[in-house]
């Protein structure tokens, strides 16, 4: 019973939105079944927000290593939580002044703004620009001219790298801009690299997974794989 | 005198050309299209209707004809607010200058006073007055009508798309042709249609070649699931990635290490994160019996559920319930740089022997294979994202590659269902191959000929099997 | 331990102070000089620009920030042109988000372009936030019938039908072209399949690096304009700064009673070199203008461009040195493994 509700839900729903994409009548149903989707992953945030507290509080109780990380945790969690949720310190909307949390959460100066400003805006971006340092260590270690095809992956790299900047532009800006070999300026020829080779080689790869993604498909919705449902009868 | 009299020619003259201009205008419209019908677009997805005429005989000069439709009831209200509102406005404007020069120039009142009086009475007059403001300009037949195309003078025949499903609309149409003087004139409107409603269908003509290629491709996948359930062979080739899987769960359990597993950054309706499941189903089976611990950090609460679910069966199908725990497969954040933040910093404290990422990874997936690399985890990869492939090939052992990743429930459980499916999967691949060379071909040859029926072959293939 | 094993075992840090001073000291040069390198436009920054050129003032223009914090990096200043040319040429701007920080980048991108530069543009008017909507693609796939659904009102709770410019929009095929800057999903890809090509509307994408090789085989069939990166900002920037500048340039010139063409030939002229202005201003041509004008004049063509328009430009500073850097990484990991393999063969 346990695996099989909700391998009828699967067949059910997978052939709704199949159905849907070609009879316009039940078009409706599918994006009913997505909008359902939608309130189910939101209702289980709730128990997201539940394994969270509880994996952490585990940890502060036991006193294990890193139990101060999860003091810092929780701490976060709880306060933006009630910042957002109570509006602590968001003025009532000027059209409706006497509308209590008429006012817009994230509106410049709210006490959420400010974790928003302050603190959730600078830990993103300096997560992103960690990037940099990652691609570096890796291409130092990884881009090998082992053979043939990595050299040739080498000397595309190189294209690409320097087309992207003005060292591009300052190595070949001897060549006429508007003359036959303008092709061949390395701002022009990175551009190229990309729309041809790099967009053949992506639609290869690109027809092969959707491919994969019909072939999975099919075979969840017939109950042939059921893997994601632990598997078994 | 003889200035006035002169004066009084050249009107005359003025008055005889523009007459004459009239006249011969009136004579040039040529003469409307007749039998005008509209009827919905049978077959389709709705929003489309066919609007036929009869081209009127012996008009010279025709240039084409010009397709009207009726607005729409949102169109109408946007309309009418729109003219009511400039209508007010010029109310309020007169309403407030009036008053303004009242009291600045009767009654001597200082500009900033008048000012503010006269803004009180310029909005009492648009209370005032607001119920007299009606829009009173119609179109022809009484309607307000909006221009759907213009098209050339053999068109007989137009389909509107792009209309509301809900609406009902009427149509008409008018004929231009170029006068003698080289300008153009516009004949009356033709009769308006009756009222169509362009509804939606019981079938999508129009995505029919899209059905037969599912048709297709699922036919392909089921017939050699029978195929191998016949018990014919059906061979696999080594996938490295998967492969590796026992020495990488091996190395963990020798070093007392723990594994680590993240399935992605994205929900379980993204076949990405499914295929990362199951890849963790084998995983956790083979942690299972060699006693490793693995530990899987999510970001979505529903693939913790799922997670959950799959590592317990995999700890009941190795016999090890008792070393099942569920506090090691937990949340931690949706936001995609908080759980990046927290999974680098679970890889340099618990350094895990090895780590497998299995699903749909963004900007992060470098981030983390790089760590992982720093603490030199044996590391094994799997995503459909091509952008991410070339991050983790570079910083991992092994990587599943695009469909190698969906192919790997189908390796990992070796029955013949799941291995038909493959081989059945491997026919699509050479039937849209087949299709691209014949394509290509027909477009090359199209192009190089000037060959007008192939021309509309790439044309139609373009507009329905494409475009569907 | 010779030179090529020191260089095998290199500790990574000692790469990431590499990366970390090719990054910071162009950043510190930049700032303290002003100095930006030059660029030339590509066909594709070209035709972006030329997308919203092409359109007559007025038009309705819909632009979806799909990014946050982390890719403002590459995006902001990106975001920060769009704004700034469909303010300078007039359109309405429409403002949409389908991730959950992108209502902020909005506040910050029009908060810092239409607050700082264009203060006249009117909220409802001239543009207006409609702030983020929850449902990815579906947002997409419902407001290219019926707008209204997912949009009742803008980001501060007004109803739609109170603000003017939502008049006459029910639909996506109501607005004449649609700007996205994307960070990865939902964002361009999206914008591509569910809108701009079934409803057959120009689309001008900004993207991040990684996503520009996905969105190449979209040009120009169902994208017109694409800018790939901060390279594709600054070349889009550069295109704009110098249009905004010929624009005031023009607006000055004909108000002090200059006519075209020659108008325009010197507000190209002054463009391309604004020194000239005050040369130009000495010159008999110049006797029309009052020297209330041609001090105007001669202030516009000389005056720096505010640092905010500059952002894309200021950046591709450090990436020329970064990408620099990444390739003497690449030649000396090259080397060692080079000079190692001959190693290994030898003994």
């Amino acid at each position: 019973m346990k695996r099989i509700v909700p391998l009828w839900i699967t067949a059910i729903v997978g052939l709704v939105l199949i159905v849907s994409n070609f009879l316009p009548g039940t078009r409706s149903w599918g994006e009913e079944a997505t909008t359902w989707f939608g309130i189910i992953a939101a209702v289980a945030f709730v128990l997201g927000g539940g394994s969270l507290l509880k994996v952490h509080l585990k940890k502060i109780s036991d006193r294990n290593t890193g139990w101060g990380y999860s003091m810092i945790v929780l701490g976060t969690f709880t306060a933006t939580l009630a910042v957002g949720l109570f509006k602590i310190g968001v003025s009532p909307n000027p059209g409706y002044p006497d509308v209590p949390w008429s006012g817009d959460v994230q509106g410049q100066g709210t006490p959420f703004w400010w974790v928003y400003e302050y603190v959730f805006k600078p830990l993103t971006a300096t997560m992103f620009a960690m990037l940099a340092f990652y691609i570096a260590s890796a291409a130092f270690r990884a881009f090998r001219a082992k053979n043939f095809e990595a050299m040739l992956l080498l000397g595309t790299a190189f294209i690409i790298l320097l087309g992207r900047t003005f060292a591009g532009y300052f190595l070949t800006s001897w060549i006429p801009i508007d003359g036959p070999f303008s092709g061949l300026r390395l701002e022009e020829l990175s551009v190229y690299i990309m729309q041809v080779f790099n967009t053949a080689g992506n639609r290869a790869i690109i027809i092969g997974i959707a491919l994969g993604i019909a072939g999975t498909s099919l075979k969840i919705l017939m109950g042939l794989d059921r893997s994601y449902l632990g598997g078994g009868d | 005198m003889k200035r006035s009299s002169s004066l009084l020619q050249t009107r005359s003259i003025l008055a005889m050309l523009a007459v004459m201009v009239m006249i011969s205008s009136s004579f040039a419209a040529p003469p409307a299209p007749t039998d005008v019908v509209a009827e919905d677009l049978p077959a389709d997805g709705g929003g489309a209707a066919i609007v036929t005429w009869t081209i009127p005989t012996g008009v010279e000069g025709l240039e084409g004809f010009q397709v009207w439709r009726t607005e729409v009831v949102s169109e109408t209200t946007a309309r009418v607010a729109n003219e009511r509102g400039t209508a007010l406005l010029a109310i309020q404007n007169q309403a407030y200058q009036n008053e303004y020069q009242r009291l600045v120039g009767v009654e001597g009142v200082a500009p900033e006073d008048a000012s503010m009086q006269a803004r009180a009475v310029a909005r009492q007059a648009v209370i005032d007055q607001q119920g007299s403001v009606t829009p009173t300009e119609t179109g022809p037949h009484g309607r307000f009508w909006v221009l759907v195309d213009t098209v050339s003078a053999e068109t007989s025949r137009l389909q509107i798309g792009k209309l509301s499903p809900s609406d009902e609309y009427q149509f008409m149409v008018y004929t231009v042709a170029k006068t003698a003087d080289g300008g153009v004139a516009k004949s009356e409107a033709s009769a308006e249609t009756g009222m169509v409603l362009p509804a939606a269908s019981g079938i999508d003509v129009k995505r029919l070649p899209l059905f037969f290629i599912l048709l297709l491709l699922c036919g392909s996948v089921l017939f050699f699931i029978r195929w191998a359930r016949s018990g014919r062979p059906i061979t696999i080739r080594k996938i490295a990635g998967l492969a590796a899987v026992d020495e990488a769960v091996g190395r963990a359990t020798e070093m007392g290490r723990p594994i680590l597993y993240i399935p992605g950054i994205q929900d379980m309706d993204d076949l990405q994160t499914v295929a990362g499941i199951t890849v963790l189903g084998r995983v956790a089976k083979t942690a299972a019996e060699y006693d490793a611990r693995i530990e899987v950090p999510t970001s979505r609460s529903l693939v913790m559920s799922a997670a959950r679910e799959t590592v317990h069966s995999s700890y009941l199908a190795a016999g090890r319930t008792d070393a099942y725990n569920p506090d090691l497969i937990y949340y931690v954040t949706d936001e995609q740089f908080g759980y990046t933040a927290y999974a680098s910093g679970l890889i340099v404290r618990e350094k895990p022997a090895a780590c497998f990422y299995m699903g749909c990874f963004f900007a992060e997936s470098l981030i983390l294979a790089e760590t992982g690399n720093s603490v030199g985890a044996i590391q094994i990869a799997g995503t459909a994202m091509p952008s991410q492939l070339p991050f983790f090939v570079a910083a991992c052992d092994y990587t599943l590659i695009g469909e190698e990743f969906f192919a790997a429930s189908a390796y990992l459980s070796g029955e013949p269902d799941q291995l038909g499916s493959l081989k059945g999967q491997d026919m699509g691949k050479v039937i849209v191959g087949a299709v691209l060379i014949i394509g290509c071909l027909i477009a090359t040859v199209a192009v190089a000929t000037g060959s007008e029926s192939l021309m509309h072959a790439v044309d139609w293939f373009k507009g329905s099997v494409l475009s569907a | 331990m010779n030179l090529i094993d020191r260089m095998a075992n290199l500790d990574r840090r000692w790469i990431f102070l590499m990366m970390g001073l090719a990054v910071g000291i162009p950043i510190i040069v930049i700032g303290i000089t002003g100095k930006t390198l030059p660029e030339e436009p590509t066909p594709l920054a070209q035709a972006a620009f030329d997308v919203l050129d092409d359109l007559d003032p007025g038009s309705r223009i819909l632009m979806a920030w799909d990014f946050d914090p982390a890719s403002e990096g590459e995006l902001g200043p990106m975001a920060t042109s769009f704004i700034r040319q469909c303010a300078q040429k007039g359109h309405r701007m429409y403002f949409i988000a389908l991730w959950p920080v992108g209502a902020q980048m909005i506040r910050s991108s029009t908060s810092r372009v239409i607050g700082g530069y264009y203060p006249d543009l009117v909220y409802g008017k001239d543009w207006v936030d409609l702030g983020f909507k929850a449902g990815n693609e579906a947002v997409i796939k419902t407001i290219v019938t019926d707008f209204a659904q997912y949009f009742p009102t803008d980001a501060r709770g007004t109803s739609v039908d109170a603000i003017p410019m939502m008049e006459g929009i029910s639909s996506l095929a109501d607005f004449d072209a649609l700007v996205n800057a994307s960070a990865g999903y939902p964002g361009s890809k999206e914008w591509v399949l569910y809108a701009a090509t079934p409803l057959k509307k120009p689309l001008v994408i900004g993207c991040t690096g990684v996503q520009a090789p996905q969105m190449y085989p979209y040009v120009p069939n169902q994208v017109q304009g694409l800018l790939g990166a901060i390279k594709g900002a600054a070349e889009y920037e550069s295109i704009v700064n110098k249009w905004v500048r010929s624009e005031q340039l023009l607006d000055a010139l004909e108000s002090g009673g200059i006519t075209e063409p020659a108008s325009s030939e010197l507000a190209a002229r002054f463009t391309a070199n604004p020194t000239e202005a005050s040369t130009w201003t000495t010159e008999a041509a110049a006797a029309a203008m009052s020297p209330e004008s041609k001090t105007k004049l001669i202030e516009i063509a000389t005056a720096p461009i505010p640092g905010i328009f500059l952002e894309a430009q200021r950046r591709m500073g450090p990436q020329l040195v970064a990408h620099l850097l990444m390739i003497g990484l690449i030649i000396a990991g090259n080397i060692v493994f080079f000079a190692t393999r001959r190693r290994g063969g030898s003994q």
